[in-house]
């Protein structure tokens, strides 16, 4: 820096040094989701074959996908859905019924066998997976009138309509529309042959592959000139018309993404459980845990829904450990156990209450953007220390940048 | 023909108590332009402040009303306070998620208080019934209950309106509902507003969780259909507008209760939500909402 000084010349693009703190962060990014998917992969039979784990880690990522499906809509257009699991449900309803009248997969009456399928030796119980983008389909088929009716209005009516759209199917679900769905008696999927500790296997596997399609399709969204577009609508709806986004033709077709991801997730969620019913596959629980999560890592941005998900379940799974030690040893905790009949749920919904007010008054804009700022800010303040001959303007001129740098990443 | 009477007559008497719930939903966006997702669950609370009173000091459902209202608009006040006021930016849209993770607490502490089991209110006006004469055909019963709840709702309404354009109070409110920056600016303090609307908007679930109360057994994730159904009613009607919580509440019982008799009980929401979905193509503001203007 002193030789620049010494030359008279300016001081460097301070923008650079925020350039170089972009690239540092994507190479941050890049070797982490590397290792992450590394560990990803071999974590359930490797690390812990155990059922329980194994169950938490579908959860998991089941969630991980399905907030990263949520937020391509609602995160980059700013258009909270508090309805997505509308999608979820139809797209477990839709396999079920696939596999009931078509036969796939190891029925209960014993119909259904392996198929093969381009010279592929398909084994029954692998067979359902098959279905799982078709059940997507219909998700997204769904989802384009609806989405077609809903955003027709805008932020808050649009948040009550998608709600409103949500118990709608709930109820259809219910009455049994079309005798499609069997009213609150449910649907059974066909029964996988496979034994625990195995069973989960399929399943997490599953779900990690629609994770990383998910993740891969955000990433292509956030990085395109159609997600710029996106992030115009959630900036400024009006002005983005008039500068010639079709903002009514992005808006729909992110919906219809998102559900088409949440149709194909909630089928493998049903097939894992073997059975759906209206109150488990529409579960306005889901709804709010979605927007939880990502709002907790960070909406809008590419790993804060992942992250979201990850603490939620992690926190789950310690939860539950706690809890029941906490049961054992205070005699309050343990009145309302059985005052309840060790029904936990209230703990949950009070957890979940709870920490999704903290997240929101301490980390409004969410785990990942705080972090970004935290880092950013750190290396201007190193910048400035290793530089102190820099002029007044350019140390001025660093926050500006860092700004900057950051709305571009959003 | 006596079948679409009563089916009318007791659509109306039940959207009487909806469009007390809903007014107090309608209030606070108005004023606040926040919506309040926790209604649902506050009804339900209010439903049983009413069983507990009812139960443990065998207080009469609507005398009980003198104690839970008061303590409904307390909490609401200190909901306000404690979650609602510190909202900066974005505050529609922040104040959803915060009123239902407030609405998800309200329902945990039910469920560990009173358990997952549907308890409901008695009182002699719940099981007794008066014969309505004929219209030409044979009398049909309405129980007590529903005159009653339908006339409390009407007096509470009458109230509501009365504090909103007779007294100085319901000035200032209306000011804030028209403009806040102006009503801060001619010297309204607006935050007290904002933090009496939204007790007045909370108070008034505890009437009309009674009324819900006595009409079937409940239990905490009633909530949900509930608050659907006010959401529903206010957007129907049109945000912010109390006349139009009143035509709302009154579409959807009617509509829903006649449907129930000409085709079958469950169909009777999905009917009035599809109604509503085809309203909403023509006119998305609502029936009486003003349309969203640009804001920057």
């Amino acid at each position: 820096m002193k030789i620049f000084n010494a030359l008279r010349l300016p001081a460097p693009n301070t923008a650079d040094q925020a350039g170089l703190a972009k690239v540092t962060i994507r190479i941050f990014k890049i070797v982490g989701l590397l290792a992450l998917l590394v560990i990803a992969l071999v974590f359930p039979p490797q690390i812990s074959p155990d059922t329980a784990t194994t169950g938490i880690a579908v959860l998991a990522l089941m969630f991980g996908a399905w907030a990263t499906a949520w937020n391509i809509f609602s995160g980059y257009t700013g258009y909270i859905a508090l309805g997505h699991a509308t999608f979820f449900g139809s797209g477990a309803y839709a396999l079920a019924i696939m596999c009931q009248r078509w036969h796939i997969g190891n029925q209960l009456d014993g119909s259904g066998g392996d198929i093969s399928l381009l010279s592929l030796h398909i084994p029954a119980d692998y067979a359902p997976f098959l279905l799982v983008p078709l059940a997507g389909l219909i998700a997204g088929l769904i989802a384009l009138p609806i989405g077609w009716i809903a955003l027709h209005t805008r932020r808050h009516t649009f948040i009550v309509i998608t709600i409103a759209i949500f118990f709608i199917f709930q109820l259809l679900a219910e009455n049994n529309i079309g005798n499609l769905t069997d009213g609150t008696k449910g649907l059974e999927f066909p029964n996988p042959s496979w034994q625990y500790p195995f069973y989960n296997f399929p399943f997490y596997y599953a779900m990690l592959a629609i994770l990383v399609l998910a993740l891969a399709v955000s990433w292509w969204v956030r990085h395109s000139k159609y997600g710029l577009g996106l992030l115009a609508i959630r900036d400024d709806e009006d002005r983005a018309l008039g500068l010639g986004v079709k903002t009514g033709l992005f808006k729909l077709s992110a919906f219809v993404i998102s559900a088409f991801f949440a149709g194909m997730i909630g089928a493998v969620w049903g097939y894992s459980l073997s059975s759906v019913f209206p109150q488990s596959a529409f579960d306005p629980l889901n709804d709010i845990t979605l927007a939880l999560m990502a709002f907790m890592g960070g909406l809008g941005t590419l790993a804060g829904p992942i992250l979201g998900a990850l603490i939620v379940e992690w926190a789950k799974l310690n939860f539950d450990s706690v809890l029941v030690r906490a049961q054992q040893n205070l005699p309050f905790l343990r009145h309302s156990a059985e005052g309840s009949g060790g029904d936990t749920s209230g703990y949950y919904l009070i957890i979940y209450g709870a920490l999704f007010l903290v997240v929101i008054f301490l980390l409004p804009e969410g785990i990942v953007p705080t972090l970004r700022k935290w880092w950013l800010s750190w290396l201007a303040r190193r910048s400035r220390v290793h530089a102190p001959d820099t002029t007044e303007a350019a140390n001025q001129a660093l926050p500006v940048a860092v700004e900057q740098a950051e709305q571009r990443e959003g | 023909m006596t079948i679409y009477i009563e089916a009318i007559v007791v659509g109306v008497l039940s959207g009487g108590v909806y469009a007390l719930m809903a007014s107090g939903l309608s209030l606070i966006f108005g004023v606040m332009e926040i919506i309040n997702i926790a209604q649902g669950a506050l009804v339900i609370l209010g439903a049983y402040l009413s069983y507990l009173f009812m139960q443990n000091y065998h207080i009469d459902l609507f005398a009980g009303l003198l104690l839970t209202i008061p303590i409904m608009f307390v909490l609401g006040v200190i909901i306000e306070l404690l979650v609602i006021r510190p909202l900066k930016r974005e505050r529609t849209m922040f104040s959803i998620l915060v009123t239902y993770a407030v609405a998800l607490i309200i329902e945990g502490v039910l469920i560990l208080t009173f358990t997952n089991t549907p308890v409901s209110l008695h009182a002699w006006y719940i099981t007794a019934s008066i014969p309505v004469g004929g219209f030409g055909g044979q009398p049909f019963y309405l129980p007590y209950i529903d005159i009653f709840t339908f006339a409390l709702s009407l007096v509470l309404l009458g109230g509501l309106y009365w504090l909103l354009y007779r007294t100085e109070f319901g000035r200032s409110l209306r000011a804030s509902m028209q403009n806040r920056t102006a009503a801060e600016l001619i010297g309204i303090n607006v935050e007290r507003i904002s933090a009496i609307t939204f007790g007045i908007g909370v108070a008034v679930t505890a009437a009309g969780g009674m009324a819900f109360g006595t009409t079937r057994p409940f239990l905490p994730g009633d909530s949900y259909d509930l608050i659907s159904r006010l959401l529903v009613i206010i957007v129907l009607g049109g945000m912010g507008s109390l006349r139009g919580a009143l035509v709302g509440s009154l579409a959807l019982l009617v509509i829903g209760d006649v449907t129930a008799v000409v085709w079958s009980p469950v169909w009777s929401s999905t009917v009035f939500y599809g109604l509503l979905i085809a309203l909403l193509l023509f006119r998305p503001q609502g029936i009486f909402g003003q349309r969203e203007g640009r804001k920057q």
